[in-house]
């Protein structure tokens, strides 16, 4: 690829991002009143999101082969005991995180 | 009071809920510029992908993109189906990003996965200014991800200390944002539908392929649904 042909290529991408960023506050804008069935969507997507989240930041984790998704599977439910006793979302990533790194590096 | 001030206190409020976010991205940025830099990239490619395009899996999507033939159709074809989701994020917005001008278009060109995530969840101090805080939030990830992107790039080859595991700490994010959502959600339909529908087009469709067909899953159902969930809000 040429310079020139790189720049277009990326373009593309920072267009294509950029597109789905704005779509919807171009179809409706803030002085625009918004249709309820957008407005409805608005309100209970984003609980389906998180789950959409969390499931995508661990697709690529293979349950037939290796490890079986255990130490995710651990780290998960111990980043979930630990937020819902002391509720502090910095100590129950922190905690998940270094939890996780203990269990791929020294156990599994 | 002064608007410097105010400005100020919504970086000092906005600043600890980027700290997760700094260790995540600050892994997953030098990862990318390390990949860039040995697929023959220097390093001002991450360096003005991360700033240009800021969203993650697509710039990774990318370095494939250039090292093989000129594509350009398919190249906005590819980053609409992989950033498809970022559609979710705005429509759920609308209400949040308000603030007028410049600010606003940069948190909107801004909003990636976690942007999004804490600008939604985030329990903001009355005394804080809603829309300087969001923008900050915004700012401090694209800083860290275009810090990590170039680093990564210029020096990547030279990590050595142990870091297996430490991306990690993105599930660990999203996992705390789910169950903050949770707690806050009287109905649990659609956190449930949520992972229920993502991990079976997981299943169905493989890692590279399922977002698209989560998302279509999740608007088909929650639309069917609409009626009941409507009327479970108002008993509430």
């Amino acid at each position: 690829m040429t310079t020139a042909q790189e720049i277009v290529t990326i373009g593309m991408v920072v267009l294509g991002t950029v597109i789905t960023r704005f779509l919807p506050f171009w179809v409706f804008p803030p002085g625009k009143k918004t249709p309820a069935y957008v407005s409805f969507l608005g309100k209970v997507l984003p609980a389906a999101v998180f789950g959409l989240l969390v499931v995508y930041s661990v697709k690529d984790v293979e349950i037939l082969t290796g490890t079986h998704a255990v130490p995710e599977l651990i780290s998960i439910a111990a980043v979930t005991l630990l937020h819902l006793w002391k509720r502090r979302m910095l100590l129950s990533i922190a905690g998940g995180t270094v939890c996780y790194m203990l269990l791929v590096q020294f156990v599994f | 009071m002064k608007p410097r001030n105010h400005r100020m206190r919504a970086l000092a409020a906005a600043f600890p809920y980027t700290v997760p976010i700094f260790a995540g991205f600050w892994f997953l940025g030098l990862t990318y510029g390390i990949y860039m830099n040995v697929s023959g990239f220097g390093f001002w490619y991450p360096m003005l992908m991360s700033l240009t395009i800021f969203a993650g899996s697509v710039e990774f999507v990318t370095v494939n993109m250039l090292l093989g033939a000129f594509n350009p159709v398919q190249a906005l074809a590819m980053t609409l189906m992989v950033n498809a989701r970022h559609i979710f994020y705005g429509i759920s917005m609308l209400d949040k990003y308000n603030t007028a001008g410049l600010k606003r278009i940069y948190m909107i060109f801004g909003m990636c996965d976690e942007s999004f995530s804490i600008n939604y969840t985030a329990k903001i101090p009355e005394d804080v200014d809603r829309g300087w805080f969001m923008f900050f939030v915004t700012l401090l990830n694209h800083f860290y991800w275009f810090s990590g992107s170039t680093l990564g790039g210029l020096f990547g080859s030279i990590v050595t200390f142990n870091t297996e595991g430490i991306g990690f700490v993105m599930t660990a994010m999203f996992t705390v944002i789910f169950i903050e959502q949770w707690l806050k959600d009287k109905n649990h339909l659609s956190a449930l539908l949520g992972l229920a529908l993502s991990l079976l087009c997981l299943f169905v469709f493989g890692p590279g392929k399922f977002v698209v067909p989560s998302m279509l899953a999740i608007l088909g159902v929650l639309t069917l649904l609409r009626k009941p969930i409507e009327k479970a809000g108002e008993q509430a």
